[in-house]
């Protein structure tokens, strides 16, 4: 059986369907990282470099001593810190809300979920104006409304002041992407066996130990999803914070420094650095859990 | 499967009450429906915000009565906006298309190898394919801008529709073998038996029943390219002959003409409303396709 199977399958085949794509994955991911790369190692500082030498890691050791570069790595660091647990934190709390059933909750969730579908350049529209930093009888937006329910001392300069920015600018992230969160544990927690739960009950286990000792530790490849998704997403931030800020110094991160060295000044060989930064950044994360997903996969056949 | 994480999302619970609730238990369910209530007017703000200042004309709109719905409808601030906006939406919805279709019919082809036409070592390929998923664009970026123009569709909007259907190969490639997947073996089986080869068995019965799968790619693609901003502005360098929804929205709301929010948050609207209508008719394929993203199954 073995043997005819094989025979009526050629396996080479599947290879040549797929094989255009390969060819475009090596070229424009693969290879394409490579050239950037390459470009990171040399001297073109700007568009008019017509003699190209190769400097080694010259352009690497000068953005940790770029103050620049370390400003707009500690925004992202801190940006990626408040997103992370914040996105967290709201996404699974919406999933205990309704992981249970409730009556409307087809609505709920849809309201959750919409900020997906929308560009952030729009949103940013209305979050500029949700974070105005005028006060007291100028406010607008937030401060208004804190103003209002008699939390005056909460008005805040949002965005725009060097000490909270960051902080501020991780509301509208999570306001973007909690409802994913949400869908990612609410799909979590819907996996998990009813018998589970019932056998707990049945031996007198509160709610609360339920959910702490057999659902949360079910739930831990969930929690590994999504770690790796929100860190990706934070680590390459860029849209969102330039509907909102632009190109503003005290909300600049990594992709809004790279978009600026390339555009603005030209300097290919430095933008290209800040572009491996981003991406060993996100590698170092990324690599191990594809491989430890491919595993699983294997494992599961 | 990313169509079953779906199904378990949106599966319909019996939320019916077997029996009287308790009092702890009515606390608890009034509990939750007020804060699901709070998190519901968090999440539903800056639309509603959008809206309603829309509507106020174009400067209508006084700093402090923003979050006050109008007494009256003034559409005043619609008509120039379409008129600077129209020509890059059509752009935009003509180059969507395009790179909707094309990365739907190639990530059709990929799934199904890479979901039931294995070879040797395509799992492993598969798992470089999705690598390019989670990249940073920036990593490609000044490469790319140089293919383009070596290619000749540098300063056209076929840069656009070039740069979604490669960069979304990992996404719709994961998307549809996800959802051949689930398709059982047995009907390739039987139809080897009959002697059809690999083509014939992906056109003659995979292809017809790809229909959702391929409105999930379809929706996902558009989506994401109707928003994509990264690629539109580092591709089209600006230009206004070749700005996009998101571009000539920037354009618009960006620096100087912050204060005028009606004229800006109607713009902002605008651009929104294919994607929100999408969304609208369509949430439950977008679901699906933002599942698939998270890789489990």
């Amino acid at each position: 059986m073995r043997a005819t199977r094989k025979k009526i399958q050629n396996p080479w085949g599947g290879f040549l369907f797929v094989l255009p794509s390969i060819i475009a994955m090596a070229i424009f991911v693969y290879g394409m990282i490579g050239y950037t790369f390459v470009e990171s190692l040399e001297n073109r500082y700007n568009a008019y470099t017509t003699k190209i030498e190769f400097v080694g890691l010259v352009n690497y050791i000068e953005l940790w001593s770029d103050p620049e570069f370390t400003h707009a790595l500690s925004n992202l660091l801190k940006f990626t810190a408040v997103f992370m647990i914040g996105c967290m934190l709201s996404g699974l709390i919406m999933a205990l809300l309704l992981e249970k059933g409730i009556k409307g909750e087809g609505f709920f969730r849809s309201t959750y979920l919409y900020p997906m579908a929308i560009s952030f350049i729009a949103m940013g529209t209305s979050w500029r104006w949700l974070m105005d930093s005028a006060r007291d009888d100028d406010a607008t937006g937030l401060n208004y409304i804190l103003k209002n329910i008699g939390l005056g001392a909460l008005q805040s300069d949002w965005y725009t002041s060097e000490a909270g920015s960051m902080y501020a600018m991780a509301l509208p992230a999570i306001w973007q992407m909690a409802g994913y969160v949400m869908a990612l544990f609410l799909a979590g927690f819907r996996g998990i066996p009813d018998d589970l739960r019932e056998a707990a009950r049945v031996d007198g286990a509160s709610e609360y130990k339920i959910y702490r000792h057999i659902l949360f530790p079910q739930l831990s490849p969930t929690f590994l999803t999504v770690l790796i998704i929100l860190g990706h997403i934070s680590m390459k931030v860029f849209d969102l914070i330039f509907g909102i800020a632009t190109k503003s110094y005290v909300t600049k991160v990594l992709a809004i420094y790279m978009w600026q060295t390339i555009f603005d000044f030209q300097n290919y060989a430095k933008g290209a650095a800040i572009a491996i930064v981003i991406l060993l950044m996100i590698a170092v994360a990324v690599i191990p859990y594809l491989i430890y997903v491919n595993k699983t996969e294997e494992a599961n056949k | 499967m990313s169509s079953d994480l779906a199904a378990r999302v949106t599966q319909k619970l019996d939320v019916r009450t077997k029996k009287r609730l308790d009092g702890k238990g009515q606390f608890w369910l009034i509990f939750r429906y007020f804060a699901l209530t709070i998190l519901f007017v968090i999440a539903a703000l800056p639309i509603y915000v959008m809206v309603i200042n829309s509507v106020k004309g174009i400067t209508g709109v006084s700093q402090s009565a923003a979050f006050i719905p109008p007494t009256s409808l003034n559409f005043e601030a619609w008509g120039p906006t379409w008129e600077v906006l129209r020509e890059p939406m059509l752009r935009t919805l003509f180059f969507v298309t395009q790179s909707s279709i094309i990365s739907a019919v190639i990530g059709a082809i990929n799934g199904f190898v890479f979901a039931k036409w294995k070879f040797r070592g395509s799992n492993l390929i598969f798992t470089t394919f999705l690598f390019g998923m989670f990249i940073p664009y920036q990593a490609i970026m000044i490469p790319l801008t140089k293919f383009n123009q070596w290619a000749g569709i540098g300063g056209s909007i076929y840069v656009l529709v070039f740069a979604h259907v490669i960069y979304g190969i990992p996404i719709c490639t994961l998307i549809f073998r996800n959802y051949f997947a689930a398709i059982p073996n047995e009907l390739i089986e039987a139809a080897r038996v009959d002697g059809a080869g690999m083509v014939r068995i992906f056109r003659t019965i995979f292809l017809p029943l790809s229909i959702p799968g391929f409105v999930v790619v379809l929706i996902w693609q558009f989506t994401s390219a109707w928003n994509d901003f990264l690629f539109a502005i580092f591709l089209t360098g600006g230009s206004p002959k070749l700005s996009v929804a998101t571009t000539a929205l920037n354009f618009i709301t960006g620096s100087g003409n912050q204060v005028y929010y009606g004229n800006n948050m109607t713009a902002s609207l605008i651009v929104s409303i294919p994607t929100l209508l999408v969304y609208l008719f369509l949430g439950r394929y977008f679901l699906r396709g933002m599942l698939a993203g998270s890789l489990k199954g």
